[in-house]
């Protein structure tokens, strides 16, 4: 069946060509000026998943769990491999054939542009705008039919899966069509809305020097001007400061800074402005319904480039996070800014700060004092926070924006095959857990030492040089052992931080040495990842975007780490209020939280409510249930075998054994420390590139995140395998005692 | 605790939100739902020899899933395997030889033990469950020659997501009277 079309042969079935397609149909018929443009209908891309059962290796990428069970991280890491299952599968050689004489035979060796056309986006419900790719400045055939594979692929990318499900689009049904226009290198460009989507007695005209993709990407910002829609007449105009312009460039499309003169003239005279606004109307009444056109002009032809539904712009309701996971997606140079904001500023500011509050004496403060430190420190406490959510996490994006050069350039048989690049310098984590190794080995030479810690630890030792190691250590770490977990005084669980100490002394370096004969490897493949730029500018952005995600790598462990030391002086505060509470009988006051125990501070007569019942989980229904296999990500590679220990609160954390597998609804900051003593690591969340997963590549120890109700399912002791090749986690072992 | 997923409300930590597939009555819905849905299945018996011996049968499970039903002529390689040794395991699935199958289709594979032959199968409310799944089958279940076979189940293991495995022990193995 044929695939490949000119526009004029097309028809209107938006199923077979995708609305973008479709819409252009439209505006030819309506005589408006349209770059020269083929159309490959969902044929071909049936042909191409059908024909390589890339169809179930999709759906079992996406059917490991629910859908409704996979965090963000999950569903970037899904659509990763699915992009890579695209990349690294050859067209079939018919279909290569048909669509390659095509392009060659219109567009030659002139630049293209390769647009998504999927037969979702015309419907006006649905506005998929922006959610699957397009590609820009692409030159002759072989690279042409990659790009054509790229937009395949975005029909799994996250944007578009995470906003599928609220659309019911079907993943079995899913299909994609694809648009080639030849590119026009506009002077000036820009997107028309018949009606502002925010108030329907306008409309909006915003056009900018150069491509639009700038404006798209949101890397320029536009002239704009709001119309009355009626009068069709300017209402307001809004000048940016206008200082870069989007152009192609060899093969790519730069960001370009505006010459002066330019930067000082509209790209529009207000006439022309009113010319375009007047298009979009002509445009709205081909379509009957107001539209969003993007257009360009070269000379005095305007091209129209497409054109879609105006939808109303969803907000979603305030847990709607899915916004903000979308506006995660940054580019390099903001990623870029970010980056010289967290290591200048916020780190910086973030240690100093906990540092302050560590230098107070919390003993000698009054009650009433205390109270303003503890409601202090929860201030503290939440500001970095929310500057964890606004700045940390986005710049974990780096990581993933590097990830998806690499694959791009690599195509590598294992999609996360780049996080082996990422790790150059030492984490905090291993940093720290050096050093408990060393005051480990410092104990095991002194065994009077060792018994004092048997003994019950810490106030009955007097060894000098072991009390200034552990000051030192904490001075420079922080006590990981406090502010973890609230249900304990952090002088009560320093014995088991000791306890801790005592088992990484006796553990063997071997795993951590293993490691080491690995960095040669990591050489080789930068240096074959390098290889392939031979151009110098090519080089230098490859360069630029693994620096920029070692850095969001590192600082993915830092700021965990630091945040902590945060969190642990608001639970010294907390835990001296509650001290002295239970010092005066009040009821309960080891577990009040930190509102209750600032009001009972400051107003003796104040009781606290009776604490709420605490949830736990109940066994009953499980008794005849068991896990046998349970499905997760293979976060990192490897076969560990052991008895689960299932981390519930610091009790659990200090009774952890050398050889044990670590079973948890998260790998905690505070909790990493245990990781080199682990021979596996399972966690409820879910990612290859969450801190657990970092962590357990780090030591390579075999790694499965995302395995829902791990904790609940598999209970200290059962006998577990953890499969961290294919993320499979196996309990009980009874009837399977085969050597792996 | 450091920063939570978004999934899990800060109130409750994620350790105690246990989904619906932890929940035993949801797994023993799926797995009734899944015995209801097929007619057939593969039975495993063991020769005198010690072989393996697989082969298709007709089955039916009663609502509770304490036992799993067949029919047999006396004549078989089955029947005799069965009167040497009464463990048997049995395999159903719902697959639909085609590639959704790898991501769609479930399998119990369950573990039992034959603990009651029939040989006049016409009064027995197991045999009129038998037959409301199997009417066509009333004149082979009648004959003389066939013996009605009762499973006790003593496990389920249920393989759906093409690797998740979860168990649903029934009763304990002491329980199974010998037969």
């Amino acid at each position: 069946m044929r695939t490949t079309y000119l526009l004029s042969e097309i028809s209107r079935d938006s199923k077979v060509f995708g609305g973008k397609a479709t819409a252009l149909k439209r505006l030819q018929e309506a005589g408006l000026r349209l770059p020269a443009t083929l159309c490959i209908s969902t044929e071909a891309y049936k042909q191409f998943v059908s024909g390589s059962s890339m169809q179930e290796k999709i759906q079992l990428e996406l059917h490991r769990k629910k859908f409704s069970d996979m965090r963000w991280e999950e569903i970037w890491d899904a659509a990763l491999r699915i992009r890579n299952l695209f990349l690294r599968q050859d067209l079939p050689e018919k279909l290569a054939r048909e669509i390659g004489w095509a392009v060659e035979e219109h567009f030659s060796e002139n630049p293209v542009v390769v647009r998504s056309s999927a037969p979702e986006e015309d419907a006006a419900a649905t506005s998929f705008a922006g959610l699957h790719e397009s590609f820009v400045n692409i030159r002759s055939t072989g690279p042409i039919l990659e790009h054509v594979k790229l937009v395949w692929a975005s029909l799994w990318s996250d944007r578009a899966l995470l906003y599928r499900q609220e659309l019911d689009l079907d993943f079995a049904r899913s299909s994609m069509a694809v648009v080639v226009q030849e590119l026009i290198s506009g002077e000036v460009s820009g997107i028309t809305f018949s009606i502002n989507p925010a108030d329907a007695s306008e409309g909006v005209v915003e056009a900018v020097y150069g491509l639009n993709q700038g404006l798209v990407d949101g890397e320029v910002e536009p002239d704009r001007w709001v119309f009355h829609r009626k009068e069709e007449t300017i209402k307001e105009h809004y000048t940016p400061r206008r200082e870069k312009f989007m152009a192609p460039r060899g093969d790519d499309v730069i960001l370009t800074g505006l010459p002066e003169n330019k930067s000082l003239q509209p790209p529009l005279s207000p006439k022309e402005a009113a010319a375009i606004y007047r298009k979009a109307k002509q445009i709205e009444n081909v379509f009957s319904k107001p539209q969003d056109v993007e257009w360009t002009r070269l000379g005095s032809d305007l091209f129209i480039l497409q054109s879609r539904p105006v939808t109303a712009r969803q907000d979603g309701d305030k847990d709607d996070k899915r916004g903000w996971y979308l506006s995660l997606q940054r580019s390099e140079d903001n990623l870029k800014k970010l980056r010289l904001k967290i290591e200048q500023v916020h780190l910086p500011a973030m240690k100093s700060e906990a540092a302050e509050l560590a230098a107070t004496d919390l003993e000698t403060l009054p009650d009433k004092e205390l109270a303003g430190e503890l409601e202090h420190r929860q201030q503290v406490k939440e500001k970095w926070t929310a500057v964890y959510w606004e700045d940390f996490i986005p710049f974990a994006h780096g990581m993933r924006l590097f990830g998806k050069f690499y694959n791009d350039t690599v195509s590598p048989a294992d999609p996360f095959e780049f996080v082996e690049l990422l790790s150059n310098v030492p984490l905090l984590s291993k940093n720290r857990n050096k050093a408990l190794r060393k005051i480990g080995a410092y104990v095991q030479q002194h065994p009077d030492l060792q018994q004092a810690i048997a003994a019950g630890g810490g106030s009955n030792i007097t060894d000098v040089e072991f009390t200034r190691q552990m000051k030192e250590f904490i001075s420079l770490y922080g006590d990981p052992f406090c502010g973890t977990y609230s249900d304990r005084t952090c002088d009560a669980s320093r014995s088991e931080l000791l306890n801790v100490i005592v088992q990484m002394a006796r553990s063997s370096t071997t795993q951590e040495e293993s490691r080491i004969g690995q960095e040669t490897d990591k050489a080789d493949l930068e240096a074959a990842f390098f290889a392939r730029f031979t151009e110098g500018a090519k080089r230098a952005r490859a360069e630029s975007l693994l620096d920029l995600a070692r850095a969001s790598y590192r600082l993915r462990d830092d700021d965990n780490i630091v945040l902590g030391r945060v969190e642990e002086q608001f639970f010294r505060a907390l835990q001296e209020g509650r001290r002295r509470l239970q010092e005066n009988h009040v009821e309960g006051a080891a577990d009040l939280d930190d509102s209750e125990v600032i009001r009972s501070l400051v107003d003796r007569n104040y009781k606290p409510g009776s604490k709420k019942q605490k949830k736990t989980p109940s066994g009953q229904d499980n008794r005849y249930m068991k896990a046998r296999q349970l499905l997760g990500q293979p976060a990192g590679p490897g076969i560990g075998r052991g008895r689960a220990r299932v981390i519930d609160s610091a009790k659990d954390l200090a009774l952890f054994k050398k050889g044990e597998v670590l079973v948890c609804d998260a790998v905690d900051p505070n909790m990493t420390f245990v990781v080199p003593l682990a021979a596996g690591v399972v966690e409820r969340r879910g990612g290859m590139l969450i801190h657990g997963a970092i962590i357990a590549r780090e030591y390579g120890i075999a790694c499965v995140t995302g395995v829902p109700d791990a904790a609940a399912l598999i209970h200290t002791g059962d006998e577990v395998t953890v499969d961290g090749y294919l993320g499979i986690v196996t309990v009980g072992q009874k009837d399977s005692a085969v050597a792996l | 605790m450091s920063i939570k997923g978004w999934y899990s409300p800060a109130a409750v930590p994620a350790i105690f939100v246990v989904n619906k597939m932890t929940n035993r009555e949801q797994l023993q819905r799926e797995i009734a739902e899944l015995l209801l849905s097929q007619k057939l299945g593969v039975l495993a018996t063991q020769s005198s020899e010690g072989s393996a011996y697989a082969s298709l049968i007709a089955f039916a499970a009663t609502d509770d899933l304490q036992k799993i039903v067949f029919a047999t002529p006396k004549a078989t390689r089955k029947f005799a395997n069965i009167k040497h040794n009464p463990k048997v395991s049995l395999l159903i699935d719902d697959r639909s030889n085609n590639e959704k199958d790898f991501h769609d289709a479930q399998a119990i594979t369950v573990m039992g033990v034959v603990d009651r032959i029939d040989d006049d199968a016409s009064q027995s409310e197991l045999a009129s469950l038998y037959l409301s799944k199997h009417p066509y089958l009333e004149d082979f279940l009648r004959s003389p020659s066939t013996a009605f076979i009762i499973i006790s189940v003593r496990s389920y293991y249920l393989v759906s997501r093409f690797q998740e495995v979860m168990e649903l022990h029934i009763r304990d193995a002491n329980d199974i009277p010998a037969l």
